[in-house]
């Protein structure tokens, strides 16, 4: 199930495409950490891939850290391979952590259910806003940017406007 | 003509697709009866050589030959735009050009 907003993040500990391992303590002094589900192989996901990077970009100075997790089952979806991410997050330059849930247990700490899926998170690692990055995957028809609303909001120590959206992408891809 | 529309419910893209395919045929006057296949399983998909959802095809041809002899699987299928985007669902040129 997923996990409902105010709730403290749950905690990971997991592999990078950079070759170190990340935990959610790593984070502990960024005032604002955005989780979001992702994979390799989704249209979805790299159609708003640019915009992640972008945010990072944007905010990542002001303590705004964004960290994407894939959990897809890479024995069905081998486009989705912890090499696969590597390489996707080399040739796509991404300047966020991309991590690796190979056992799926972080997944179902946090109960996403589609790529992408944004959970962020205040501070104090409480859930403030859950759901899609915008409005719309195609970036000219962006009318609501729902993320980055929500990052200024916390970056301000204020609460979202809006804390809840639903994610539209490809299902997560969950072993049998 | 024979319209074939796969898809997997998995993915959210089908709607879209399956109204952008009414709106060319529309304007281009064809009635044409769609057959529609929802694909469920792995064994499915690769018996049907589905590279992903949706899939159209006219007269037995992909409307993207491109990206037509990807893996089959259970995904969203990736289509490109011209300038080369990803998108979940062909574009209406794709279409288009396959209803020519």
């Amino acid at each position: 199930m997923t996990i409902a907003l105010a709730t403290e993040a749950p905690t990971f500990d997991l592999p990078g495409v950079d070759g170190q391992r990340h935990s959610l303590d790593d984070y502990a002094d960024k005032p604002a950490l955005a989780v979001v589900w992702s994979c390799n192989h989704c249209p979805y996901v790299q159609a708003w891939e640019g915009r992640m990077i972008r945010l990072q970009r944007e905010f990542g100075d002001r303590g705004f850290e964004l960290v994407a997790i894939s959990s897809n089952d890479a024995d069905a979806y081998p486009e989705d391979s912890f090499a696969a991410m590597k390489a996707r997050a080399s040739n796509e330059g991404f300047n966020f952590d991309y991590l690796y849930d190979e056992d799926q247990s972080v997944l179902a700490a946090y109960g996403a259910e589609r790529t992408p899926e944004v959970f962020l998170f205040d501070r104090d690692r409480t859930l403030v806003y859950h759901g899609a990055i915008d409005d719309s995957r195609e970036e000219e028809n962006v009318t609501q940017e729902y993320l980055r609303d929500a990052i200024v909001a916390v970056l301000g120590d204020d609460s979202p406007a809006v804390n809840e959206t639903p994610a539209v992408g490809c299902t997560v891809k969950r072993k049998p | 003509m024979e319209i074939e529309f796969l898809f997997w419910d998995g993915c959210p893209s089908h709607p879209e697709a399956r109204q952008l395919l009414d709106d060319v045929l529309a304007e281009r006057g064809l009635d044409v009866d769609v057959s529609v296949h929802e694909v469920f399983t792995q064994a499915e998909a690769e018996e049907l050589r589905f590279p992903g959802s949706p899939t159209i095809r006219v007269d037995g041809r992909d409307v993207d030959p491109e990206s037509s002899s990807a893996r089959p699987a259970l995904n969203c299928r990736i289509y490109r735009k011209p300038d080369g985007r990803p998108s979940p669902v062909p574009t209406r040129e794709q279409l288009e050009a396959a209803l020519s």
